[in-house]
């Protein structure tokens, strides 16, 4: 085992991180602002690579369905939160849980009626193929691409959050509602916005992901998993713990992968039972809100 | 009592009694639900995964069952009786799929069970119907299932299984001083390829230079890919099923794998080679017990594939779909020869059985009951060699039927 190789094995740990957090985040944005634990979650995602394969299939252009896939789901979600979580707030939080658990399995049986059950071809967009020679190895183009698109849109929500009175606004409604509509903001038109960002980048995930993953109805199942690992490691709902958790269960996989492979993904849940036991609220977790 | 019966049976027919039963003819008629308990339907169970990662291939072997079925009742049925096949999920999970299977032969009375896709199913599958001496034609591979201590004289495979398999695709793909690395999928299935690949290996002279076992259902396999990329391997052999096939050729094709070793896998399957575009297969070699190019050669895949064509739309028949339709069809050709399905007769028919349905003569090895069958090498074609969308592979080779390619009878455990 060389030098080069534990190198080659760490990169591809942290590039996995950055995949696993793109998988989280629209998880984590939706439970920190709002409370509400999506278990459309992996269905949403698959969704979004379905809608990708859509526009593009239209277009005949990745990069369209990289743009229109994402805001057709985030609009998409917008009416589901509308129309069937709404009604849910103020009771008990397992009821939006249940709401969108059964709307997973909907989803899924939706996508296989219209598409089908067998996998269809994504191809790696042209522009974007090959590999890439890093010094220590070669590293697939696309993911590299994957990698900035997860920085760029960490540094977006982040500018949104943390620097424009959108943002503020958001904070404050997450941190305390009833203030917020004592002063005269209407926090319905805001939820159902975060909501919206939230799935749309989900659906965005799930078009990235399809390049590497291929589409199929299935291919939420997995995703579900880990984005709840990932998002439980970090703290339910904070996104810097989403951001670490993700490098951190990345480079533990593809560490295992080297020396024990067959547990790449046990790894994970072993993980995060070890953080859970020494921080009951995750990495960066504050007592969850609300609950 | 028995003598009554019999005494009642050899007494010779007298005019009345002659009436009497012409009278209970013309009342059977009459009495529609009486005809149809004499001439009781042949249920046959089907344990597939529907749903899940091997939804494609459980589909495709529906499909096909059921084509087989179609084709009996279109000619009358089998023994004067028709045919029902009973679809049921079995969620690639063993335990639901014994769950089904017992309800299949307690609450519905199947008279037989065809079935299963997954090794560790199947055997699940095999316990239900041996503990029950219950007709079974497995259709997944595994080598487990034909070893002694899994025999069940009920139980036929129709499958090929993995030694064959490995043995035959290693024959024209693996070179002495070969250099191959495995990438394999942690479960029953990976391991008894893996098993088979290296037995072949030892023979050829080929050598080992890295194993490494995957989580079954791994979404990701880029941090797998730098250990394979680092051994220095020139054949990559990929031990794994369903859309797993599919996804780890995909992104060892993105790490460029394919650019330093060649990658072979033991099963190439039809179904995951059109779930990716075709460059990514391009190249890619791996055994198949059906492709239905077979048709320019063998007159039965040619009747098998136009009858699939006229039931479905002009598609065609896939690999995994053919096992739905030959375990089928062979059953039925027994259950006629036997005149019933009186299990014992049927086994004895099955065991005599020569058929050749869909790709050449097949027949049940005397102490296993494996179906001795051709094995095909196949190998992914580029994108500019296929001639429609459906010409996805060259056959490399079809291996005829040999007991050459299989474990012999003692080695599994049988006196002879």
């Amino acid at each position: 085992m060389t030098v080069q190789l534990i190198a080659m094995q760490l990169f591809s740990g942290l590039a996995l991180g950055a995949v696993l957090i793109m998988v989280a985040l629209g998880l984590s944005i939706i439970f920190g602002m709002l409370g509400i634990v999506n278990f459309a979650h992996g269905a949403l995602f698959m969704v979004g690579a379905y809608a990708g394969l859509y526009v593009a299939g239209l277009t005949g252009s990745f990069w369209w369905a990289l743009l229109i896939a994402p805001v057709m789901i985030g609009l998409f979600g917008m009416l589901i939160e509308r129309f069937l979580i709404r009604p849910l707030y103020g009771r008990s939080p397992d009821d939006p849980l249940l709401l969108t658990f059964g709307l997973g399995y909907v989803l899924v049986e939706a996508v296989r009626i219209f598409f089908g059950t067998d996998g269809i071809p994504f191809s790696t967009p042209g522009a974007l193929r090959g590999v890439v020679n890093l010094g220590i190895g070669f590293f697939p183009l696309y993911r590299l691409f994957v990698i900035g698109v997860v920085v760029a849109v960490l540094l977006l929500l982040w500018i949104g959050l943390e620097k424009t009175k959108f943002g503020l606004i958001v904070r404050a409604g997450s941190a305390d509602p009833l203030i917020m509509r004592v002063l005269g903001v209407d926090i319905s038109r805001l939820w159902l916005v975060v909501f919206g960002i939230g799935v749309g980048i989900t659906a965005l995930g799930g078009v990235l992901a399809a390049p590497m993953r291929n589409v199929s109805p299935e291919m939420g199942t997995l995703v579900l998993a880990e984005a709840f690992v990932v998002t439980v490691i970090g703290g339910m709902g904070s996104l810097p713990g989403a951001v670490i958790a993700g490098l951190i269960v990345g480079v533990s996989v593809s560490m295992t992968s080297l020396f024990a492979p067959e547990m790449a993904t046990i790894v994970m849940f072993a993980l995060m039972a070890l953080i859970l036991l020494v921080r009951p609220n995750g990495l960066y977790g504050r007592a969850a809100p609300g609950l | 009592m028995t003598n009554e019966i019999e005494k009642l049976a050899l007494r010779p027919i007298g005019r009345r009694a002659a009436l009497i039963g012409l009278a209970g003819v013309a009342g059977t008629l009459s009495m529609p639900w009486i005809a149809r308990a004499q001439a009781e339907t042949i249920r046959i169970g089907f344990p597939t995964p529907l749903t899940g990662p091997f939804a494609a291939e459980a589909n495709d072997q529906v499909r096909s069952a059921q084509l087989a079925v179609k084709l009996a009742n279109d000619k009358g049925g089998i023994a004067g009786r028709k045919v029902e096949l009973l679809v049921r999920d079995d969620k690639l999970n063993a335990g639901e799929a014994a769950t089904r299977t017992l309800e299949l032969i307690e609450k519905d009375k199947v008279h037989a069970v065809v079935g299963a896709l997954s090794s560790a199913v199947q055997l699940a599958v095999n316990e239900v119907t041996r503990a029950r001496s219950m007709l079974y034609i497995s259709i997944s591979q595994s080598d487990t299932i034909n070893e002694i201590k899994d025999f069940s004289p009920y139980t036929f495979h129709e499958a090929l299984n993995p030694t064959m398999t490995t043995a035959v695709v290693a024959k024209h793909s693996f070179k002495k001083g070969s250099k191959v690395a495995y990438l394999v999928a942690d479960y029953a299935y990976g391991h008894e390829m893996l098993r088979g690949f290296k037995r072949a290996a030892k023979e050829i002279g080929a050598q080992t230079v890295s194993e490494i076992l995957h989580p079954f259902g791994a979404a990701d396999y880029s941090t797998f890919i730098p250990t394979i990329l680092a051994s220095g391997a020139d054949i990559l052999c990929i031990c794994n099923f369903g859309r797993d096939q599919a996804n780890s050729i995909k992104q060892a094709v993105d790490f460029g794998v394919k650019d330093q070793m060649k990658i072979v896998v033991p099963v190439l399957l039809h179904n995951q080679r059109l779930a990716v575009d075709p460059e990514v297969f391009e190249g890619v070699t791996g055994g198949a017990n059906y492709y239905w190019g077979l048709e320019e050669t063998v007159p039965s895949a040619k009747a098998f594939n136009d009858a699939f064509r006229a039931m479905y739309k002009g598609t065609i028949p896939t690999d995994y779909g053919a096992y739905g339709y030959t375990g089928v069809a062979s059953l039925l050709m027994a259950i006629e020869k036997a005149g019933g399905t009186e299990p014992q007769k049927v086994i004895a028919a099955l065991e005599a059985l020569k058929y050749d349905i869909a790709k050449g003569e097949q027949s049940y090895r005397k102490c296993d009951h494996q179906s001795m069958q051709s094995v095909l090498v196949l190998e992914s074609k580029a994108k500019k060699a296929m001639k429609s969308d459906a010409d996805l592979f060259k056959i490399v080779a079809a291996e005829p039927a040999s007991e050459s390619v299989l474990r012999t009878c003692s080695e599994l455990g049988f006196k002879s």
